[in-house]
């Protein structure tokens, strides 16, 4: 127990240091600032449900389409050594396709939704083998391959939806953007739990963690091995497919329509942002998921705390920048070598004293 | 055996990619210019783009500089953002042009600086220091002006309308009049910085050294390549041709808006790539860049004179052409390394 104590106290979290570092910090700061902060209210919605409210909940709330897209964009990360920068656009047509369906069926019911979200899900796949083939059969370097999905994504959006910004109102979609009634929890929330469970699952029930890694570290060793690294690099790509068909459905349900312009916004440099901040190696290799999907709700944290100092909309960018940057200088190779030596300076200066003292 | 000695030197790979994209854009453009006809005849067509495009242009070079030593910098189009609505801040308060002149150059210089101390000597991701740069440059864009400005200085709305105008490329209006080639002075800073960024990188040391370090970068450090010195030097370059960029988009646009160049900095990837440049560094050129964004230019100009005005076709095309061009350098590049391994 006392080993097991010290060896976390020495090694640190490992890989989680930062992240954990940077939550603790944000909550003291909060804390410090204004108690209110992480108050949670049960209280009724305008549909009479009982529902929890606070800034606690919209944190993990806002943060869930982040914390989906950022555990695919880990393995992605991993598997190429590289980033997939399409995942807001591949979002926007995944979210077009979801109402294109919606629209077409007469009633809205759990039947049609369901089969809206798998063709969504379809949709984000094909787009993202798409982008896995030229990463993986092309050995073309990820950022460049999915630049051109970028580029054109949601001009393709546009087209699905014919150039409107079609509405669908159900208690169904409702239900998926904001809570089912019962359950005072936001729904995306438990998607998010869910989503998390699957990986988890998966990782367990499979050697897909140790080969996306292997394949990361070193692609040619790992097919010396007998490890299909063109199929794994692939699989990765269509993995996030399915994580982008997920975050691209709640958005449009938090709305209730789908606006190709404007759907997840900017939200692939977040998620790279959330992948770093979880202390995953942008270069590929070693991965934690649970790194990303903390790195998520460290960024909608700090969004959420300058909002409530009221900083206005389009001037956080700037600040959230100032402590993106210390957060990443902390964690960089060279401060943390300099941290250690200092501090083995410090340990091995004690006994020296000590047995000046004898 | 005489024979030999004379035997053509390959073509390196930067050449290769480069080559590929001029050819392209050539018959690219011949075919324009005979099946739409129209602005392509007129010589006034390549200047029109050049003047849309010369931040554009000196901005992809300061990228292909970094690109050029396996880094990224994607703050580039904040940081021109942020140089426009500053100095347009300044020269509208009753400000000396020169001052706005080094007030540009001294805000590309500082992220340049900062960023590249960042990468280089604290060893942290190029991608994540310069995504918080670019985050940072928008914010302060709005932080100083939510609202779009205008340029109000006499002296300076003077300075840019100087326009060097060439006669005898004009063209007659349908009204009868000759209009005569226009090209603004932008067009020359973006040549100039071209032609110097060519010969910094052909024939000086420090060039040399950032394609040393972009190849391999062990293999730099044993030939006594200050790695870590040369690559800071790329990310100030880098900064400094933002704010240059910055000073001639503004003396195009002469407004200054809090999305202004927004995009940019995937456009400047784009016109990059397809001049050749690899991401993964050690391959590049700047005249392959300059025809890079030029032959994106041209994408985007046919489609317009096509009839295809919606503005997704656009996108649309110029990701097709990416994909296209993409492809084309990996097959090339792939099918070139195995003959030579045979």
């Amino acid at each position: 127990m006392k080993d097991n104590f010290k060896k976390i106290f020495k090694g640190g979290l490992g890989q989680l240091t930062i992240p954990i570092i940077a939550i603790c910090l944000l909550v003291i700061f909060n804390l410090i600032r204004d108690p209110a902060f992480f108050s949670i209210a049960l209280s009724h919605n305008n549909e009479g449900n009982l529902v929890l409210s606070g800034n606690l909940i919209s944190i993990i709330n806002g943060a869930s389409e982040l914390a989906i897209l950022a555990m695919g964009m880990t393995l992605v990360t991993a598997a190429c050594g590289g980033q997939d920068i399409s995942v807001g656009a591949a979002a926007a047509i995944a979210g077009s396709a979801f109402v294109k369906i919606l629209k077409s069926s007469p009633n809205i019911n759990g039947v049609t939704v369901i089969a809206a979200f798998l063709f969504a899900c379809v949709v984000a796949m094909i787009f993202g083998s798409f982008n896995g083939t030229l990463v993986s059969v092309f050995k073309i370097q990820p950022m460049i391959a999915t630049l051109i999905l970028y580029t054109c994504g949601r001009s393709i959006a546009y087209w699905i939806n014919g150039g409107a910004t079609p509405t669908v109102d159900s208690p169904i979609i409702n239900a998926i953007g904001s809570f089912i009634p019962g359950i005072p929890i936001p729904t995306p929330i438990l998607i998010v739990v869910l989503v998390a469970i699957v990986f988890k699952l998966v990782f367990h029930f499979t050697s897909l963690e140790l080969f996306t890694q292997s394949v990361g570290i070193n692609g040619s060793a790992a097919r010396l091995n007998g490890i299909n690294s063109t199929f794994i690099k692939l699989l990765s790509f269509i993995i996030l497919g399915v994580c982008v068909a997920i975050a691209g459905t709640i958005g449009v349900s938090r709305l209730g329509l789908i606006n190709h312009e404007t759907l997840l916004l900017d939200v692939e440099m977040d998620t790279i942002l959330a992948v770093a901040i979880g202390g995953n190696n942008l270069g590929g290799g070693k991965f934690k998921i649970s790194g990303s999907i903390i790195g998520a709700y460290v960024i909608q944290m700090l969004t959420i705390t300058l909002y409530a100092m009221k900083v206005s909309s389009t001037d956080v960018k700037a600040y959230k920048a100032v402590v993106i940057i210390l957060l990443v200088v902390i964690g960089s190779p060279v401060i943390k070598a300099k941290f250690s030596k200092l501090m083995n300076n410090i340990k091995n200066r004690k006994p020296a004293v000590a047995k000046g003292a004898e | 055996m005489e024979k030999k000695k004379f035997r053509r030197e390959p073509l390196t790979d930067t050449q290769l990619l480069m080559t590929i994209t001029i050819c392209i854009f050539v018959v690219m453009y011949l075919l324009a210019m005979l099946l739409l006809k129209g602005g392509f005849l007129h010589a006034q067509q390549v200047f029109d783009m050049l003047n849309d495009n010369a931040s554009l242009i000196i901005v992809s070079c300061g990228l292909t500089i970094v690109m050029i030593t396996g880094g990224i910098d994607i703050s580039v189009g904040a940081v021109t953002s942020l140089v426009v609505m500053s100095c347009i801040l300044y020269l509208n308060k009753g400000g000396n042009i020169f001052v706005a002149v080094a007030l540009a150059l001294g805000i590309g210089i500082a992220f340049g600086v900062i960023q590249g101390f960042l990468i280089s000597y604290l060893e942290i991701q190029p991608f994540i220091v310069t995504l918080a740069g670019m985050f940072f440059a928008r914010g302060m864009t709005t932080i100083l002006s939510v609202n779009p400005q205008k340029v109000e200085h006499e002296a300076f709305s003077k300075f840019r309308d100087i326009k060097i105008v060439i006669p005898w490329l004009g063209y007659t209006a349908k009204n009868g009049n000759l209009v005569p080639a226009r090209i603004e002075l932008g067009v020359v800073v973006a040549l100039v910085c071209l032609v110097l960024i060519f010969l910094l990188l052909k024939f000086h040391r420090l060039g040399r050294g950032f394609y040393a370090i972009g190849g391999n970068q062990t293999s730099a450090l044993m030939l006594g390549i200050n790695v870590k010195m040369t690559r800071f030097i790329s990310y100030i370059l880098s900064g400094l041709l933002s704010g240059i960029s910055g000073f001639v988009f503004m003396m195009h646009t002469g407004a200054g808006n809090a999305t202004n160049a927004a995009g940019m900095e995937m456009n400047a990837i784009a016109s990059s790539i397809i001049g050749g440049t690899l991401l993964t560094g050690g391959v590049g050129n700047v005249f392959g860049t300059f025809f890079g964004t030029i032959t994106l230019t041209t994408i985007k100009k046919i489609v317009v004179s096509s009839g295809l005005n919606d503005p997704w076709w656009q996108s649309i095309t110029t990701g097709g052409m990416l994909c296209f061009f993409i492809l084309l350098q990996s097959v090339v590049l792939s099918r070139r390394s195995k003959k030579k391994k045979a």
